[in-house]
């Protein structure tokens, strides 16, 4: 799979993203929120996309979700899941079906955070729970 | 400022390879830029003003003004994927109602099949912040479609069968067209029973992927007035961006929603005006969402909307992707705007194929989704009349 979240370059050096780096090493998901609208968005950012503020603070995630969309890539082979997860957090998330049978994953499907390997960086990934 | 009738589509040029072999990027721009020129009667030293996308090699405008000696004092590389080239026909417009320029070109050329590109995925210089968020999970054009397609039919019961219609439009229109890539029609049953390559899309869901290119010239009214080509009169236009709005996503609408009131408010025209409707045919999906958010049809109904051959000249209400679209015809670099112009103004001059000319065709729309519909887009409409 392509896997192109390596820190490998000056203009992608992301020292307000290490937290999360850290955290996803520990098998947990970091979302952030904003402590002046409220708002939880994701993918992080220090800036709040709601609201332009900076006081924004690392939430983690208790891993459940449901599925928003999903769709199965069939070719070229392997296949494998594609799906975006609703958070029980609120955001919804660009992620991948694990450990499921392909053939009965379904929209509003209750699944829960995992972490797997991508080019030796762990990353959120989601099965049925 | 509008920009209704402050500019004209005096000349188009569509490229007729599908496969450039030993043919390099910037020789295809400069050939859809003398075809188009002189398709308006106008030549390079005519020239005052250069449009291109991320397409375009090196510095893009700068590089490709060089490479064609072109004397511009204005210039733009508007960057929306596939739709840029509609938003460049606005753009230009903007600027010859301001006065900054009055010949405007617009080109663009890719190399999918003999270059090594992959779809979607030009390179990039500086990795977007998504990146590292999204790439581990393999997103791809395909099945970042497809979960929009997933999702459309949970929300309103769409089916397969449907959007295969949509197909099956193209194919009965590429039919006629000798530099298509897929000139066989193709049926309902074919589209359902070709292999699901992300479900819910299967293979004939999805477009052609070609080599090639087009090129477009925008003038000014008096520049129009002194050629001997039909006048197609740009009467208004709208663009828009949708992204993941830090993760409230919603797949069931695109940005269309936002760029076609622009242009109908500018235009001073409703959906039910158009004659004939050239609209960004990635996937089957990208059509049928594009449809409810210019306001064809209801939200959610778009299934019923595109059914028995609705969509196939002579036959249903609203013709479109005369040319076979990128479903069947050409996808050039993946970018399929600029067909999409060029098929609407061979409507407006009445020199489309004789068998899907649409009768007293005086009004059409050129609409265009750049980018990823389930991530982010760029989507662009542009209303045009014939005077």
């Amino acid at each position: 799979m392509a896997n192109q979240n390596k820190q490998d370059s000056a203009f992608s050096a992301d020292t307000a993203m290490e937290p999360y780096w850290q955290a996803a090493n520990e098998g947990k998901l970091l979302l952030k929120k904003c402590s002046d609208c409220g708002k939880t968005h994701y993918y992080p950012r220090p800036i709040c996309p709601f609201c332009m503020s900076d006081n924004t603070e690392w939430l983690e995630a208790s891993g459940e979700g449901k599925i928003y969309s999903w769709s199965v890539q069939r070719r070229p082979e392997p296949a494998f899941a594609i799906a975006f997860v609703t958070l029980a957090e609120g955001p919804t998330i660009l992620t991948n079906i694990v450990d499921a049978d392909l053939e009965s994953i379904a929209i509003n499907q209750s699944v829960k955070l995992k972490y797997e390997t991508r080019d030796e960086q762990p990353v959120p990934v989601f099965s049925p729970s | 400022m509008s920009i209704k009738g402050k500019a004209y589509l005096a000349g188009v040029y569509e490229h007729p390879t599908r496969k450039a072999e030993g043919i390099p990027i910037q020789q295809i721009h400069a050939e859809v830029a003398k075809g188009a020129l002189e398709d308006a009667g106008l030549s390079f030293r005519d020239v005052d003003a250069y449009f291109c996308a991320g397409d375009a090699p090196g510095l893009g405008g700068l590089s490709m003004a060089d490479y064609m000696g072109l004397q511009v004092g204005h210039t733009d590389s508007t960057e929306t994927g596939g739709s840029s080239y509609i938003v460049h026909v606005n753009h230009a417009a903007q600027a010859i109602a301001a006065g900054k320029c009055k010949v405007a070109l617009i080109t663009l050329a890719g190399k999918p099949r003999t270059g090594g590109a992959q779809p979607g995925r030009a390179p990039l210089a500086i990795q977007p912040p998504d990146v590292p968020f999204e790439m581990p999970f393999n997103p791809t054009v395909l099945n970042v479609y497809a979960m929009c397609a997933q999702r459309h039919m949970h929300e309103f019961g769409t089916t397969s069968e449907q959007l295969a219609w949509i197909k099956v439009a193209a194919s009965e229109h590429a039919q006629h067209n000798p530099n298509a890539m897929l000139q066989n029609v193709v049926t309902v049953d074919e589209v359902v029973n070709s292999p699901l390559v992300a479900d819910p899309l299967h293979r004939l869901d999805c477009c052609v992927i070609t080599d090639g290119g087009g090129a477009l010239v925008v003038v000014a009214p008096e520049i129009a007035a002194q050629l001997k080509r039909p006048s197609v009169r740009v009467l208004g236009a709208g663009e828009a961006i949708k992204h993941t709005n830090g993760g409230q996503i919603d797949l069931t609408y695109s940005a269309g929603k936002y760029s076609a009131v622009k242009a109908f408010e500018e235009a001073g025209v409703k959906p039910a005006d158009i004659k004939y409707a050239s609209l960004y045919d990635s996937f089957t999906i990208t059509v049928l969402m594009q449809l409810e958010d210019i306001g064809f049809c209801e939200k959610g109904k778009g299934g019923a909307f595109v059914s028995d051959g609705n969509l196939i000249s002579g036959v249903g209400k609203l013709p479109f992707n005369t040319d076979g679209g990128g479903l069947c015809n050409n996808h050039p670099g993946n970018r399929g705007g600029m067909t999409k112009v060029i098929e609407a103004v061979r409507q407006l001059r009445g020199e489309a194929h004789p068998a899907v000319q649409v009768k007293n065709c005086d009004l059409a729309i050129a609409h265009g989704t750049g980018g990823f519909l389930g991530t982010r887009h760029g989507s662009a409409s542009l209303i045009m009349e014939r005077e």
